[in-house]
């Protein structure tokens, strides 16, 4: 089964929210995105598979305008991110990788600060961020300064900040990666809640492929900078036969599995480096 | 499968008023976040006190008695070098703001701030300026401190304003210089190292201490290429009526300021990508 195989068996797109054409990216010598070509639809939640060094985030980093393609295009609601880059970042809220919000500033000032970058209109903006924090449970500490928040309520502040400019699509980094099982089900919850209120387009990068399966409306699985295969999860763990999984998948279209060749970023290897790098703060 | 066109973008994005706003939004954004964080811990205030005050009550007290830099009449040496720790005090806030950008990068928060409709020269420009909120508050202190001291500082609040912006240009110069370095150094500890290194050579190559005639002339030439220098001048001259070219000052720490956001500014995707 191929890409466009998929895609095509998943239906035709006439719309697109997200679309990478022949997209690469080097550094230096080593390619780290090559030749990606990705549709997504208006309002469709899509995972973005692979292991560490697939070369996910970089293609995150393209579509959100911090990276300029070495070739090829990446458009969002049609307008070209490299050519239009201040355009294209006013319809995305965006949730890196990293817990990033500001420990020094309380939640509401956390969220408040986005809405002033977004431009929220002054007479919308307390309504507007109030709504933010409580769509994600969080009224009742926004005056805590959010160096006092665990590890969930940071990624739930994160996801108010990326939606206080109420965006249509919304791109999340790893969302789960650091949460703990209950947290990253509550925060899955409000993504799809979210989604279905506000008829957002969802993109997110993610290793655990458990959540891809449930959550995602269709996947990409990459590897070594490419996409391998495209398509629902359901269609493609259909494809290779009853009771395949979605690693069986990845496995089938790599020739690897996630959990091997740790030297190219393996899931093991992701998980390891993380772990090291909550530890050290 | 229908690709969808480009979409070309409204007019009224590139208009130079709506630039101009975008601008001004920003950098009122990042200065009201400074402003938080000052309100949520002050110990910084406090701490940085410290270093400014022993400088005006150990060396300028010692110094004013000791009589060895000749001052005109009725001008006391402390009188003279208070203008010269405003100048270093902000300095000194100032040229560690790189280190607080790259904690940044590290912490995610740049990148999402890069993902917002923000210009990269207002994203710096905001920075640059929130370093010189921080700076004016830190200003007000020493103020208070020196007219404690007996310093007669100016009362007229037109010069009092205007010191408050020469302080403000000085301290988003010298912000501007450390991001920059940041972008090159791409380190923490690389630009604590570069941030010692320049700090005090910045700071005895300018006439805070002492007037520049008395330098030798490889010192004298150094000092009229430091911003620090005019930054000290425009001060002196408002604050305790020196004699000073206030234009020339001013348009030196405007043009110095403008460079260095520019130079951050080019180099902030090379620090936000690494």
């Amino acid at each position: 089964m191929t890409a466009g195989a998929t895609e095509k068996a998943a239906g035709e797109i006439t719309t697109h929210a997200v679309r990478c054409a022949d997209l690469t990216y080097r550094f230096g010598a080593h390619t780290a995105v090559d030749h990606v070509d990705l549709n997504i639809a208006p309002g469709e939640m899509f995972g973005l598979l692979g292991p560490n060094g697939a070369g996910k985030t970089t293609t995150i980093r393209m579509l959100t305008t911090l990276l300029k393609p070495a070739t090829g295009t990446v458009s969002v609601f049609g307008i070209d991110a490299a050519a239009h880059p201040m355009q294209v970042r006013r319809p995305i809220g965006y949730v890196p990788q990293m817990l990033s919000a500001d420990a020094n500033l309380t939640g509401l000032e956390n969220v408040e600060l986005f809405a002033r970058l977004f431009d929220v209109p002054r007479k919308t903006r307390k309504d507007r961020v109030a709504a933010a924090l409580t769509a994600m449970g969080l009224s009742e500490a926004a005056t805590r300064l959010a160096g006092t928040f665990s590890g969930g309520m940071i990624r739930r502040l994160e996801l108010a900040q990326a939606l206080v400019n109420a965006p249509r699509l919304l791109v999340l980094d790893e969302p789960t990666v650091g949460l703990d099982p209950i947290a990253r089900g509550d925060v899955w919850d409000y993504i799809e809640r979210l989604r279905a209120e506000h008829q957002m387009t969802v993109l997110m990068t993610t290793h655990y492929m458990d959540e891809a399966d449930a959550y995602c409306h269709r996947v990409s699985l990459m590897h070594r900078g490419g996409i391998r295969a495209t398509g629902r999860p359901a269609d493609l763990r259909a494809g290779l036969g009853d009771g395949a999984t979605l690693d069986d998948v990845f496995r089938h279209y790599t020739g690897d599995t996630l959990d091997n060749a740790p030297e190219e970023g393996g899931i093991r290897d992701v998980r390891r480096a993380r772990r090291t790098a909550r530890r050290l703060g | 499968m229908t690709s969808a066109a480009p979409v070309a973008p409204p007019a009224a994005w590139d208009s130079p008023i709506v630039a101009a706003r975008r601008l001004a939004s920003r950098v009122g954004t990042l200065c009201w976040v400074e402003v938080r964080k000052i309100r949520h811990d002050r110990t910084e205030l406090y701490t940085r006190a410290i270093q400014p005050v022993l400088w005006l009550l150990i060396f300028g007290e010692t110094f004013t008695h000791l009589h060895t830099i000749p001052m005109p009449k009725g001008t006391s040496y402390l009188a003279y070098i208070a203008p010269g720790i405003l100048a270093q005090s902000a300095l000194f806030i100032a040229i560690f703001y790189g280190i607080q950008i790259i904690w940044e990068r590290d912490a995610g928060v740049l990148t999402k701030l890069m993902v917002t409709p923000t210009p990269r020269s207002a994203l710096i420009s905001g920075k640059a300026f929130a370093a010189g909120v921080r700076s004016l508050v830190q200003g007000v202190v020493i103020v208070i401190f020196a007219a404690i001291l007996g310093v007669a500082l100016t009362t007229n609040p037109l010069k009092l304003l205007a010191a408050a912006v020469i302080l403000v240009l000085g301290s988003a110069f010298f912000s501007c210089l450390s991001m920059s370095i940041a972008g090159l150094a791409l380190a923490r500890d690389r630009l604590m190292g570069i941030g010692q290194a320049i700090t005090m050579p910045l700071f005895f190559s300018s006439s805070a201490l002492y007037p520049t005639y008395l330098m030798p002339g490889w010192l004298q030439a150094i000092s009229k290429v430091n911003p620090l220098t005019y930054q000290v001048e425009a001060l002196r001259g408002l604050l305790i009526g020196w004699p000073t070219t206030l234009w020339l000052d001013t348009v030196v720490l405007v043009g110095a300021t403008v460079v260095s956001i520019t130079c951050a500014s080019l180099l902030l995707p090379r620090l936000a990508n690494r």
